[in-house]
């Protein structure tokens, strides 16, 4: 059973391989991700962060949920050298680098919680699998080719890893920096992390990529993530252990 | 876990990437003794192809980072700002994996690339860089301000 929904601006797409498999699950997956949305949107007036950010509520009379998300956060500023950060130039929060890897993670545990062994949930092109594909396999996962976004430059076999990816965007053959003026990141377009589950992954994966290329280094010294960049020349750089998950 | 891959095999040396000072032993966990990032010089600069005039949004010079206390062990960013722009970031301290030591007194392993190439599609999900750039701008955008100062 699978169906995607447009939620909190990206497709998101939730598959349960299990012959059990009900639209009240799938359902209860959205609607998590629904309530995430409502806290933690920067785009929603009502949401609770952005009470927060307009001084409306202090972080210490805060939801326990947020609380918990700006402890992580906290948690990874302080794991990445300051490059993880939720800090706006206008002074603001946006926890969302965040959240989002973290309501993956939670929406797969929910799966599992109510029984489903193989399934996977994808926001956005970020990816929490669970046991194996409708084939009894571990899941294929294509990275895409950040220059043609109809390719796949690899497939990874993974089952319960997760697998994020954090880049610019690719308009043409233009590359759009959106914060400017930095080139050392101009040069990656893209960079892939597979980690133990998709929360860790995708916040190692913002942060490498601020670190331009050595984010790659960065991923390479984390035990148990591997990474695959890719620069603006269509160079990839692996780390050591990326191989074994090109084997299926 | 992480295998070193040795000449013989499709290695290419990544030049452009040899900037990680090789770490020193490890320094006991020392949380957070400066707050504040300290300009140490601007004679560091010597990428030497740009001109000194500070056309970007950062100050010219070294700034050494904060000792994080990372689960995994010290870390420590030294970012390099010449022309106004971020020219090198290096990692003096750098936490050395699980296997305490092992790496440390190692040289840096050089990591395989190739071109990239299309692929199957025949996969079961995608990985790929959302289009919506909202975590992504905001998060990397305030991620430097140790320069700024």
């Amino acid at each position: 059973m699978k169906q995607t929904r447009f939620m909190m601006g990206m497709p998101i797409t939730v598959l349960i391989v299990d012959p059990h498999a009900t639209e009240t699950a799938i359902d209860e997956v959205y609607d998590y991700f629904a309530r995430i949305d409502e806290k933690f949107s920067t785009y929603k007036p009502t949401s609770e962060i952005e009470a927060i950010n307009r001084g409306e509520r202090a972080l210490a009379d805060a939801s326990e949920e947020m609380q918990v998300v700006f402890a992580m956060c906290e948690e990874t500023k302080n794991e990445t050298a300051g490059y993880f950060d939720i800090r706006t130039p206008s002074g603001k929060y946006d926890p969302s680098g965040l959240v989002k890897g973290w309501a993956i993670w939670n929406a797969a545990k929910l799966l599992e919680k109510r029984g489903f062994e193989n399934f996977y949930v994808d926001a956005g092109g970020d990816i929490q699998p669970h046991g194996h594909n409708a084939d009894g396999k571990k899941w294929m996962v294509g990275i895409k080719n950040p220059f043609d976004q109809n390719e796949n430059i690899k497939v990874v076999h993974v089952a319960n890893e997760g697998v994020a990816t954090s880049g610019t965007y690719i308009r043409g053959n233009h590359i759009y920096d959106p914060r400017g003026g930095n080139r050392a990141v101009d040069e990656i377009v893209s960079l892939t992390v597979i980690g133990p589950n998709i929360h860790d992954a995708d916040r190692f994966a913002t942060a490498a990529f601020a670190m331009g290329a050595n984010g790659i280094h960065f991923i390479e010294r984390l035990p148990g993530y591997e990474g695959y960049m890719v620069d603006k020349n269509k160079i990839a750089t692996m780390t050591t252990g990326f191989d074994r998950f090109t084997r299926a | 876990m992480k295998k070193y891959i040795i000449g013989g095999i499709l290695v290419i040396a990544v030049v452009g990437y040899i900037i990680f000072v090789k770490e020193s032993t490890a320094t006991p966990a020392e949380t957070t003794t400066t707050t504040e990032t300290t300009p140490t010089s601007t004679a560091d600069a010597s990428a030497g192809n740009t001109p000194a005039a500070s056309a970007g949004r950062y100050k010219d010079g070294t700034y050494t980072g904060t000792v994080a206390d990372a689960f995994y062990g010290n870390l420590q960013a030294v970012v390099t700002v010449s022309g106004g722009k971020i020219t090198d970031v290096t990692f003096p301290q750098y936490p050395t994996s699980g296997h305490s030591g092992e790496v440390s007194n190692e040289a840096l392993p050089v990591l395989k690339q190739e071109a990239i190439a299309t692929q199957s599609a025949d996969v079961n999900v995608v990985s790929g860089a959302t289009q919506d750039s909202q975590a992504f701008q905001q998060s990397l955008a305030s991620a430097l301000a140790q320069a700024k100062s």
